[in-house]
């Protein structure tokens, strides 16, 4: 095992961070504007978000990058700034950390469909691949492929990433069928997890779609197909619009009362998605903490 | 119905070149446009939503069978605007400002083309006044507004909100959808109804239109 690694998972579950896009909004994002495009115009402004997640006791932090792969950064026009958004994005992320946290930075779907004829594998290794290497170059201390619905997509950007030599997460998001058990694309966790591993993911997890009482089954079965370190993220339940703000309602408390469950199941990561914010990981820790 | 059956089962399995040369074949053989539609296509995209709520079939498939699909009606388009058929509504869909996720929104496309809608379709990350333009000047009945973030899901509201401030808000008929929305975000922010999925879409909009 990769000794970043072999030296985080000395305790488990190892603390993450929380949602990124919904912080950076409180200071000032416009809703639809590029979030990874801030790293260049309000890198203090990204760094905070960065600190306020080490403070609050993450021991990995994830990076403003996770839409900046060249084929989402086109939709923004910043396409050609995609080595430079992903570098500064792990650069911040670095210097918040401070050397008290590792960063693991984060990379998204590309928003196309290779089966629709959108993308093809080779154009998506290419992109992950300059996405990674300049996320390495940041100096990232791993990466993670997010929110990933396509195996097919998620084991491309899995074998881009591992190119840097980085120990790699892999994670999907299951929020289809009627048990929330299944990728858009109708894949299980077994499935991901088989496909995710294969392409040689060092730890296989899922992140975002639903609540965190949902992730508990799908972090055993995907501990169950992989035998790997598992990762999860989940949302703070299910969004609502109060007075024109998105609002979650699931508490940090309520969040973090599933710790005990998630690390039963097998969990070796903790963190949160959509919703979550650095109180949720203060709640998280002194939970986790206290098992 | 049994004489262009292939045509239901190439939807069906979302095998489009077989779906367009049957529709040609048929077509040549002077094959009643419409017949072809309400007898073959149609059945068979319910087939497919049906089998989506039963979780054998999942977005891949519906994606193959919409593009099956939309390619033989694309072929047979041309005929029923001929033949003076018209369409059962007129349509304007889009993702909203700052989203660029559009696999909901172009299967919601071919489901309502194929239930006989004619659809603008404005693309995705649209600004709201393209909405606002696209009832004034396309005389749509229905809007339908999608988004998969979170953090755009305020503009759904300021986009109807604008609506009414345009004293349009009569004229049309507000559906919205996307995976963080639900039926009460829908009440909310005062659409006309919340679609669970493309398949579902199909039947809403046809509600709306004869309420």
């Amino acid at each position: 095992m990769h000794d970043v690694l072999t030296d985080l998972l000395k305790q488990t579950p190892v603390i993450l961070d929380g949602a990124w896009g919904t912080q950076l909004q409180a200071r000032g994002l416009p809703p639809g504007e590029c979030t990874d495009g801030w790293n260049l115009s309000h890198p203090g402004e990204v760094e905070s978000v960065a600190r306020e997640y080490v403070e609050a006791g993450s021991q990995i932090i994830l990076t403003n990058t996770f839409g900046a792969s060249r084929l989402m950064l086109n939709g923004h026009g910043l396409g050609d700034k995609a080595a430079e958004i992903n570098r500064r994005g792990a650069e911040i992320s670095k210097r918040a950390a401070g050397g008290r946290a590792k960063v693991f930075a984060s990379m998204g779907p590309s928003g196309k469909l290779i089966m629709m004829g959108q993308t093809t594998e080779d154009e998506l290794l290419e992109v992950f691949r300059e996405q990674a290497a300049a996320l390495a170059e940041g100096g990232a201390d791993g990466l993670v492929i997010e929110t990933m619905s396509d195996p097919q997509e998620a084991a491309i950007a899995v074998r881009a990433a591992k190119e840097t030599g980085l120990p790699v997460a892999g994670c999907m998001v299951f929020d289809t069928g009627k048990n929330k058990d299944r990728t858009m694309m109708g894949t299980t966790p077994e499935q991901a997890a088989e496909a995710l591993a294969e392409a040689g993911a060092d730890i296989i997890g899922s992140n975002c779609g639903q609540g965190v009482s949902g992730f508990v089954a799908i972090c055993q079965r995907l501990k169950a197909a992989c035998g790997k370190p598992i990762w999860i993220k989940a949302n703070a339940g299910i969004p609502e619009v109060v007075d024109g703000q998105v609002v979650y309602h699931t508490t940090p408390g309520e969040f973090a009362s599933y710790a005990p469950q998630l690390k039963e199941a097998g969990a070796s990561f903790l963190g949160g998605c959509c919703g979550t914010t650095p109180e949720f990981i203060r709640v998280l820790k002194q939970t986790v903490d206290s098992l | 119905m049994s004489e262009w059956n292939s045509l239901y089962d190439a939807i069906l399995t979302g095998d489009d070149k077989t779906a367009t040369a049957v529709t040609e074949e048929a077509l040549e053989k002077g094959a009643e446009p419409l017949e072809l539609v309400n007898q073959y296509m149609v059945p068979a995209m319910d087939e497919v939503g049906k089998r989506f709520e039963e979780e054998e079939y999942f977005i891949p498939e519906m994606l193959l069978s919409a593009r099956a699909m939309e390619r033989s009606l694309a072929l047979i388009q041309p005929r029923l605007a001929a033949s003076g058929a018209k369409p059962i509504g007129r349509v304007a869909i889009g993702t909203v400002k700052g989203d660029q996720h559009d696999i909901g929104k172009n299967l919601v496309r071919s489901m309502l083309q194929g239930g006989g809608f004619e659809v603008y379709d404005l693309g995705m990350d649209v600004p709201h006044e393209k909405f606002i333009e696209a009832i004034q000047e396309k005389d749509v009945n229905i809007v339908c507004l999608s988004t998969l973030l979170t953090t755009t899901m305020p503009s759904m509201k300021t986009i109807i909100d604008n609506i009414q401030q345009a004293g349009l808000r009569d004229r049309v008929k507000v559906m919205v959808g996307g995976a963080p929305i639900t039926p009460e975000f829908a009440d909310q922010i005062g659409a006309d109804c919340y679609g669970d999925s493309a398949y579902s879409a199909v039947k809403l909009a046809r509600n709306l239109i004869s309420a």
